[in-house]
């Protein structure tokens, strides 16, 4: 009889255990914290390929096809939200980037950089939640990468996923391409994400119902492109900077000016009044689910009926106009009844003392 | 929001803006300094100054308290946070006030300094029951809403013999910055900067009542409509000053009276004389130094003081030459008259402090009213 003992593994201890430096150091810890973790949570044929990289046949691309990439860092503090956490966020914020130049997302690779002394079970609880949205977005993570460093060096677990998509023939999305006249279309209310993340910072803290709107949109482009081919001239996320800042890179990058009507910018009741006691503009605080459309104008009526009609776009408004504007500026008429610019956010938004 | 769209309310605001342009004598001109940075952020934010009928001008005052910040008063928190490794907490606004040598706080923080935002001073005082070990000092700014709480900081402090904790304090005075500005050559002797009226603080006189403003009235025969933060508040006060000036009284009248009174918060007040004494005199940035104009707490708070703990020394430093911050505090000058606004100065690289924070003069027209120097005004949509 042979003394070689059976191979066998200590399975990873996921409710007490923490990641250390030998999970990174590419070992056989890092080969079984892989397996256990993240290949048990995203499965699917590419991964189980075990090699560094998934090897896939293009897809089908009928002609004047074009293929899009699209690359997100998901640095976000607190790991864990109302309605969301980095794992579901970092799968959303890249799929809403392949599909925000009209594209069908296919693929996304994962990169994640943890921090030593890291609980397991939290990296679980994220890995888990990302690989739900993966599957219920339809895009699977086909590759991936762990790193580990220094207790200190990190904030727990920071995500870059990188997206594939492809564009079919004809659909032109782009920054770039408002025109004078175009409707400027939301795809629902602002601020909650921003808000919702806010609410758990340790310096705030405060009790909200608010929940991140955090969701994958590609399905809601994808009826808007149908609801009118040709129609949807630019699409965009208002992440980071906001609403607000969006419509102005989208405004200087097409040399266009815009006139919004605040009394149609949807905001809910929570969100501005958080916004009031904090002494935050809703208009600068990010969003993970929402989208922007500039339309041409004979198009909006039927781009925004499909927006209403999907369940991302239900509460989707008209907020105003594409104008003639040689500084840029996007300018809003307030509910009040006056006109102000609406300016880039500069450096982070800061509370006002008075 | 309850209690709070009732004063936004566009279709009033219309109203007020009907009435203002019957009531206001053609061949007039009106000129009506709002003192406090949380007017001039309400008249930008919702475009009042489009509402007011032509020969009605709002002046910028110099009640925004990180622009009147002086340079050094800053550099003394970015030392502390560098040199003496302490944790210097302060408000979000005070964040990018520029300092010397290219400094601001958010850059010394990039630098290492531990510096945290807190949204009151309660809140710095929990970060230094939270580290022990550490000195933690609140950089203490503002006019009289602000400074109520510093004084229960210290208070507390002082009751639970808190051994890291201490105030850097530059809380400054409202009645004193409106003395300098009538005192300035520019109102008083030249005549140069007229000015009708003032639209009076909010939350300042909520603490500090009316009274303080009689004497303007009184000794300057200047009326004084002291109004809330909301932009109805800020159409209604312009109303109420319309009608003094067109009957020629110089009275104090308060719109704010769901919260001021005349005698104001007399517990706070309490509060704030027994930890606080008044300085002989301050810097002010824009204004110089200004006598009496802000508080020091009293000696026997001295182990709160961080200026006696750390043995600061005040150094002076000058403006930045082409920087008009000065008169444009004083209301001399329009922020479209400086030659760096909008192109050296900007609210990504601010020169002067007015072009920090949302309630300065050239931030606030930066951001929100920048349209109205163009010649063509887009037609609304």
């Amino acid at each position: 009889m042979s003394a070689v003992k059976k191979d066998y593994i200590r399975p990873l201890d996921i409710r007490h255990g923490r990641i250390d430096m030998g999970h990174g150091a590419g070992g056989r810890s890092a080969a079984q914290l892989i397996e256990e973790l993240f290949l048990a949570a995203f499965d699917n044929e590419f991964l189980r390929q075990g090699n560094d990289g998934a090897v896939f046949a293009p897809p089908p691309l009928p002609a004047g096809a074009r293929l899009v990439m699209a690359t997100d860092g998901h640095v976000v503090s607190p790991l864990f939200f109302p309605g969301g956490d980095v794992g579901c966020l970092s799968v959303h914020g890249t799929v809403n980037d392949v599909a925000m130049s009209g594209a069908t997302p296919l693929y996304l690779t994962a990169s994640f950089i943890l921090e030593e002394g890291f609980p397991l079970a939290d990296l679980k609880r994220i890995v888990d939640s990302m690989a739900q949205a993966a599957r219920q977005s339809g895009v699977p993570v086909i590759t991936g990468d762990t790193k580990v460093v220094e207790r200190g060096k990190g904030d727990g677990v920071f995500i870059s996923t990188t997206g594939l998509g492809v564009v079919a023939p004809g659909v032109d999305i782009s920054g770039g391409n408002a025109r004078c006249g175009d409707v400027v279309l939301l795809s629902g209310t602002i601020g909650e994400h921003g808000v919702a993340v806010l609410s758990q910072r340790e310096s705030l803290e405060f009790e909200t119902t608010i929940q991140s709107d955090t969701a994958a949109l590609h399905t809601l482009v994808a009826a808007m492109l149908q609801a009118a081919p040709g129609g949807v001239r630019v699409l965009r996320d208002p992440t980071r900077g906001g609403l607000a800042t969006t419509l102005n890179e989208v405004a200087r990058q097409s040399r266009v000016g815009m006139v919004l009507q605040e009394s149609s910018i949807p905001v809910l009741r929570q969100v501005d009044a958080a916004c009031e006691l904090l002494g935050l503009d809703p208009l600068y605080i990010a969003n993970e689910g929402k989208l922007i459309a500039v339309c041409a104008p004979e198009a909006a009526e039927a781009v925004l009926a499909a927006m209403r009609a999907h369940p991302q776009g239900r509460a989707a408004a008209r907020i105003g106009v594409v104008v003639e504007d040689a500084h840029h500026f996007v300018q809003m008429n307030t509910r009040f009844g006056g006109r102000r610019v609406v300016d880039w956010l500069s450096g982070e938004q800061l509370p006002r003392i008075c | 929001m309850k209690y709070i769209d009732e004063f936004r309310d566009g279709d009033i605001a219309r109203k007020i803006g009907d009435r203002l342009a019957q009531e206001v004598q053609p061949g007039r001109q009106y000129s009506f300094m709002e003192f406090c940075g949380g007017h001039t952020h309400a008249i930008s934010r919702y475009g009042i100054a489009e509402l007011l009928p032509p020969n009605v001008r709002m002046v910028h005052g110099p009640g925004c308290p990180v622009c009147v910040l002086p340079i050094g008063r800053i550099d003394l928190a970015i030392q502390l946070a560098l040199e003496s490794g302490v944790i210097v907490c302060t408000y979000g606004d005070t964040m990018r006030v520029p300092a010397s040598s290219g400094l601001s706080l958010v850059k010394a923080k990039a630098r290492g300094g531990d510096i945290r935002m807190v949204y009151s001073a309660a809140d710095a005082l929990e970060i230094a029951r939270h580290n022990p070990g550490r000195e933690v000092v609140f950089f203490a700014i503002g006019f009289e809403t602000t400074t109520p709480p510093t004084a229960l900081a210290i208070r507390d402090a002082h009751r639970e013999q808190l051994q890291n904790f201490s105030v850097l304090c530059c809380h400054v005075l409202t009645p004193s910055a409106i003395t300098h500005i009538l005192e300035s050559p520019e109102v008083r002797q030249y005549g140069t900067v007229p000015i009708h009226g003032f639209v009076g603080p909010a939350h300042v006189s909520i603490v500090i009542g009316s009274e303080p403003y009689e004497h303007f009235s009184q000794e300057y025969r200047k009326p004084v409509v002291i109004a809330g933060f909301e932009p109805l508040d800020v159409m209604q006060a312009v109303l109420m000053l319309v009608r003094q000036v067109n009957d020629g009284r110089a009275q104090v009248e308060n719109e704010f009276s769901r919260v001021v009174t005349r005698h104001g918060n007399q517990n706070a007040q309490a509060l704030v004389s027994e930890v606080f004494e008044l300085r002989p005199t301050f810097e002010w940035r824009g204004l110089g130094e200004v006598p009496y104009s802000a508080l020091k707490i009293r000696p026997q708070f001295a182990r709160f003081d961080a200026e006696r703990r750390f043995d600061l020394r005040y150094q002076p430093v000058a403006d930045n030459k082409a920087c008009e911050c000065g008169a444009i505090l004083r209301g001399v000058k329009k922020p479209t008259d400086c030659k760096i606004f909008g192109t050296v100065c900007t609210p990504e690289n601010p020169v002067g402090s007015c072009m920090v924070s949302s309630e300065g003069a050239c931030a606030a027209h930066y951001s929100y009213g920048r349209f109205r120097d163009i010649p063509v005004v887009v037609e609304a949509a």
